[in-house]
């Protein structure tokens, strides 16, 4: 990246053939270099990419990454989402603001240093976690933000384990795989058997594994393709949604980090089932690390011939192109995430018209979750039949759940989709952290829907859970013992709702702010006679009348613990 | 031409309609208004206030009749419970954040849907400060509702001048214009397009503005009169 001011301005010429898509990527050189975006650069951009000024100006304002005003030298994001407030990360923030302001009265260092909270960063199970200058560490309530800078020479490494090894065999070794050694464990064999067959073969064999999208939306990945391939028009894409940002959520920064040719595999083979050739990665913004390594092993792929022109002496032509986000949940939305790369706000789009038949450009495009991608590669070694003896017979394959929160042993694990909950929390969580028995688990992160002690029975399979009314969703749980006052994960969920609703809709846009107002009310056991009925009917606008998955999810835990425990929404002298 | 006709029913009674019409112009067409708010005949459809919504037998989630087109076999409902109960809260909800007192097509659908305009106490409103700063119009965003219309109107929608975008997001969403320029320096070319959209008042003609805030008409020229004078002597300080 750019690191001077003639530098960014050589950039700005190469990126000036691409226009308005290249807004995001020239903006962050910008941040980059300059450590904001002045009104001049801003202009400087708009002219050089034929963007309108009050455009360029939207889109800085929309993305949380990209400040207007200078930032100062060191810049730290300490998460505010729940499994890390449930290891201290209030006080991680606390402790750095008062250092900072401490040591600024004698020694003027109050501009060198800002420290932000931030939305869930990836690293629940390093929690409390913090990011200093877009790197992760893992931080205690102990140290300085000296220390932090410090600290950020070693990666914090995430434990792997679980039932099952297929999608997770060379993740959690501390080291990321290049590409020799991916080859040698039968990496890119699935795409030399795809480009053997015809891509309606490929997509067969992928329907037939009943692969559905891990993503959360668990639509069925072959039907996908199918649809894609069969839209008139082209170009094609292939996008592969890298933008985690579910809190509680971090499986597709460790396969990224650990394991990046699987990915790109799945592009390749995905690209091929449809007629696709370009693709492009979309990585959320704090992922910084993650996209240093894909960016790396995109450019292996480019030098063995694994991606550009005749790829494997084939007639397949493929170019892959990764993005960054810059701090947007709502991003991960497919349609925000297209209109992200194409360089405006990250505003959902009205569906129908769906991603297949219109998506990236206008184009058919084939979106897929990192997890999911990682899932082809082994459907075509191991036969759509073989694949199918994991699982269950409608929930196939395997899943991996990202375990944080109380208890002793976090990390990702990786099971045959139907195994119980207990089996994840008892057997590989290794149970509760402390000595107070489990109370509760929030399954599917932010958007998700809370499990009791009566859940811990239920099999985690997609129709095990929805008929508790729980949605799988990514395969975030996160786990709560009985001292936890669950009004503030809650209060906690709103807020990150308020602060990531994009503003299209006005359910969401409204909504996601008074609710935050009355949990506000409900954390501190006062709320107002009628909120019970306030939360009730925004909550249930929200779910109904939002555009996208943002507004329709947004109440879906606070409305999941008002069943629950209809107690903690009551004023505090009433209860008990 | 039957052969492009679908075939629907609308709250019960069956109807046809040329494929591709939205439900709210079928609907219109039968007789049954369906309330919008961000909706404008000459602008592009975005459904962005979930006013419009209908229930549609078989969708997970309400419809926006505004975009939304009628299917062959489609069954709507534009009155259910889950319909009255959406279109009440966006009400309550604007009321409790903007202030709705010159948008009286608002505040007849609000004595429709039985609003209860006092629903969200200790609710925090949107309030920026009124910005005067050229001589046309006046932009009072405690009155905007973030229908869009004048972004729309200033880019593709009309007069391609992309004057106007959005600062921040999510509840915190203004209209703005590059860095929060003063409209005179923006590309505004003070065509009006945005005040004849506006649905609410927020932005509105300078001299309408002064009348209402009690001064003469010969007050007024004189005022914007000395103000365009103000520019002139601008332009040629910096000339």
């Amino acid at each position: 990246m750019a690191q001077s001011s003639s530098s960014f301005e050589a950039l700005l010429t190469s990126l000036a053939p691409q226009g308005r898509t290249a807004l995001l990527p020239a903006l962050h050189a910008a941040q980059e270099t300059f450590g904001y975006i002045s009104d001049q650069v801003a202009a400087q951009i708009g002219k050089a990419l034929g963007v309108p000024l009050a455009e360029v100006f939207g889109v800085v304002e929309f993305y949380t990454l990209f400040h207007r005003h200078p930032v100062g030298e060191v810049l730290l994001h300490v998460c505010n989402d729940p499994a890390c407030a449930l290891a201290g990360a209030d006080t991680v923030y606390k402790q750095i603001v008062f250092q900072t302001a401490e040591s600024a009265a004698g020694e003027g260092v109050s501009t060198k240093v800002r420290v932000e909270k931030s939305p869930c960063l990836g690293l629940c199970d390093h929690a409390p976690a913090v990011l200093v200058q877009s790197l992760p560490v893992k931080a205690s309530p102990a140290q300085t933000w000296q220390e932090l800078v410090a600290a950020t020479a070693t990666r914090p490494l995430t434990y792997v384990d679980g039932d099952v090894r297929l999608l997770t065999a060379l993740c959690g070794r501390h080291t990321t795989v290049r590409l020799d050694e991916y080859r040698r464990h039968e990496g890119y064999r699935a795409l030399e058997q795809a480009l053997q067959s015809p891509p309606e073969a490929v997509i067969e064999e992928v329907k037939a594994s009943g692969l559905v999208g891990r993503g959360g939306a668990a639509f069925p990945t072959g039907i996908k393709w199918q649809s894609a391939a069969q839209a008139p028009g082209s170009p094609k894409y292939v996008v592969c949604n890298a933008d985690e940002a579910e809190p509680g959520a971090f499986k597709d920064r460790v396969l990224m980090e650990d394991n990046p040719h699987a990915i790109l595999e799945g592009m390749l083979i995905a690209a091929y089932a449809i007629g696709a050739a370009k693709g492009y990665i979309y990585i959320r913004g704090e992922y910084m690390l993650p996209y240093r390594v894909m960016q790396r092993a995109v450019e292996e792929a480019q030098a063995a011939g694994l991606l550009g022109e005749r790829i494997l002496g084939s007639d397949f032509c493929f170019e892959i192109e990764i993005r960054r986000g810059a701090g947007a949940y709502i991003c991960g939305e497919e349609t925000a995430l297209f209109e992200s790369i194409e360089g405006k706000r990250g505003f959902p789009r009205l569906k129908p018209p769906f991603p297949t038949t219109h998506g990236l450009f206008g184009k058919p495009t084939v979106i897929n979750n990192v997890e999911t991608l990682a899932n082809v590669p082994l459907i075509l070694r191991l036969g759509a039949e073989e694949y199918r003896r994991l699982g269950t017979p409608q929930s196939p394959g395997p899943k991996l759940f990202c375990l944080s929160g109380d208890v002793k042993r976090p990390g990702l694990y990786e099971v045959p989709l139907g195994v119980p909950l207990r089996h994840l929390i008892e057997d590989l969580g290794q149970g509760m952290r402390n000595d107070a028995p489990f109370q509760a688990a929030l399954i599917g992160g932010a958007a998700g829907a809370f499990a009791t002690p009566e859940h811990l029975d239920t099999p985690l399979s997609f129709e095990g859970l929805r008929a508790a009314g729980i949605p799988l969703g990514a395969g975030v749980v996160t786990v709560f013992d009985s001292t936890r006052d669950l009004r503030d994960p809650l209060y906690r969920l709103a807020r990150f709702f308020a602060e990531e609703s994009c503003g299209k809709c006005y359910p969401c846009q409204i909504g996601t702010q008074r609710q935050l107002e009355i949990m506000e009310r409900v954390l501190e056991g006062r709320p107002l006679p009628g909120d019970w009925e306030r939360l009730q009917d925004v909550g249930w606008t929200m779910t109904d009348a939002s555009i996208c998955g943002l507004g329709q999810t947004a109440a879906s835990a606070i409305l999941s613990a008002m069943k629950h425990w209809p107690e903690l929404f009551q004023p505090a002298a009433e209860r008990r | 031409m039957t052969a492009n006709l679908v075939q629907f029913t609308l709250d019960g009674t069956p109807a046809q309609a040329p494929a591709g019409t939205t439900i709210l112009k079928a609907a219109q067409q039968l007789g049954i208004a369906i309330p919008t708010i961000c909706y404008h005949d000459y602008c592009t459809a975005n459904a962005l206030c979930r006013i419009c919504v209908v229930e549609v037998k078989g969708a997970r989630v309400l419809v926006p009749a505004c975009t939304a087109t009628v299917q062959d076999g489609m069954e709507i409902h534009t009155q259910s419970e889950r319909v009255q109960r959406a279109r009440r809260v966006i009400l309550e909800m604007l009321y409790s954040t903007v202030d709705l007192s010159e948008a009286p097509e608002i505040e007849a659908m609000a004595a429709a849907y039985d609003v209860d305009c006092q629903r969200f106490p200790q609710a925090e409103p949107r309030r920026p400060p009124l910005i005067d700063d050229n001589p046309m119009y006046v932009r009072d965003y405690a009155k905007c509702i973030l229908c869009w219309r004048c972004v729309q109107v200033c880019a593709e929608d009309a007069q391609y001048t992309y004057a106007i975008n959005f600062k921040g997001r999510g509840y915190e969403t203004q209209i703005s214009t590059f860095y929060e320029v003063p409209m005179p320096e923006s590309t505004c070319v003070f065509c009006g397009q945005c005040i004849g959209v506006c649905p609410t008042g927020a932005l509105k003609f300078k001299r309408q503005y002064l009348l209402e805030i009690g001064y003469a008409i010969e007050e007024i020229l004189q005022m914007t009169r000395s103000e365009r004078g103000g520019r002139r002597r601008r332009a040629e300080r910096s000339a």
